[in-house]
């Protein structure tokens, strides 16, 4: 089925696509159709900067369970690292 | 069967006569064909959809495929523009309906046409293909498993799809369902709930629930494709388009 759910948050930082770097302004999350990966539903996270044009994405699409572990190493690696490396800003 | 064809992009007027981008697929030997309006799946304008495209016109029909995202991403990749128009919200039903009367209205104008026109969608085209068709002074419609048509979709879901069951009394032609048993968007219940709808409305529909099969079973590139019910869906297809869109 097409979810239909998204979830839009706004980020900061920058991402490689097809074209180099460019800094990110936004994050698009949902559960839903893949485009290349194997299966019927994945979880996809566009990383997109909208002022650059729609080829200006980051795209990931991971088996639920890899995004699970994703989300996790996340969480993880931010609470490992100092905090003044890990709070609002990004500072490091 | 056409062996020849013309297969291109070209632009046509759109929903507020804005000009948008679509495929068009002609048989080359044939006058007098019906036409079929194919609107592709939230994925977007892609490669399976304009195989699809083709396909109708291999099968004798004028066949075009508006690209819905062509205002967000136009000139983008499918998966980019298709991202792009998530991101935005989706696609608006009054605009969506607007594309397709364009695109509806540019078959009936080529020298080929028998004046006929129909829709065709799966997945969230399904849900288009009923609002279109109910919409729009059509002459058939295929819905291939429309999720939401009689369900609200959970909450965060695009602000773009709401339900449409309610505009079923003003269905314009013949509608074609074809749904599995085992998907859960739209349920088999919920297919029942709008073949219940159709029929209080007096409308001429036929339904089919195929088992062992779920969501996007006619979808050769994922793991949902399931060759039974794909090939008798095909075979209805084309038996449903040949008794409404002849001449």
């Amino acid at each position: 089925m097409c979810t239909y759910q998204t979830t839009t948050i706004a980020v900061r930082g920058s991402g490689k696509g097809a074209s180099g770097w460019f800094a990110l302004h936004d994050a698009t999350v949902y559960l839903d159709h893949p485009v290349h990966a194997a299966g019927d539903h994945t979880l996809n996270i566009d990383l997109r900067n909208p002022a650059r044009g729609p080829a200006a994405r980051v795209a990931f699409e991971l088996d639920p369970a890899s995004a699970r572990a994703l989300a996790h190493a996340i969480v993880e690696a931010l609470d490992a690292a100092p905090a003044a490396l890990a709070g609002d800003g990004g500072e490091g | 069967m056409s062996d020849a064809m013309r297969a291109e992009t070209v632009m046509i007027p759109g929903a507020g006569g804005e000009e948008i981008e679509v495929y068009l697929a002609q048989p080359l030997d044939r006058q007098g064909v019906g036409g079929v309006v194919v609107i592709h799946h939230m994925p977007g304008y892609d490669e399976g959809t304009k195989e699809i495209t083709r396909k109708f016109a291999y099968h004798g029909y004028l066949a075009i495929c508006p690209n819905l995202y062509w205002r967000e991403a136009p000139g983008a990749d499918p998966d980019d523009a298709a991202a792009t128009a998530r991101a935005s919200g989706g696609v608006p039903d009054e605009r969506l309906v607007g594309d397709v009367g364009g695109a509806a209205a540019y078959l009936r104008s080529l020298p080929t046409s028998n004046g006929k026109v129909a829709t065709i969608g799966y997945c969230s085209g399904g849900r288009q293909s009923f609002l279109a068709a109910c919409s729009l002074a059509l002459d058939a419609a295929v819905d291939c498993y429309g999720a939401f048509v009689v369900a609200a979709p959970p909450e965060g879901a695009l602000a773009s799809v709401r339900p449409v069951v309610g505009l079923a009394g003003t269905l314009s032609c013949p509608l074609l369902g074809l749904f599995g048993a085992e998907d859960q968007f739209p349920t088999p219940a919920e297919v029942g709930e709008l073949e219940k709808v159709l029929a209080e409305h007096g409308k001429t529909f036929e339904f089919h629930v195929y088992e062992d099969a779920g969501h996007a079973f006619f979808n050769t590139s994922r793991t949902s494709y399931r060759a039974e019910a794909a090939n008798d869906g095909w075979e209805r297809i084309f038996d449903f388009f040949g008794r409404y869109l002849a001449g």
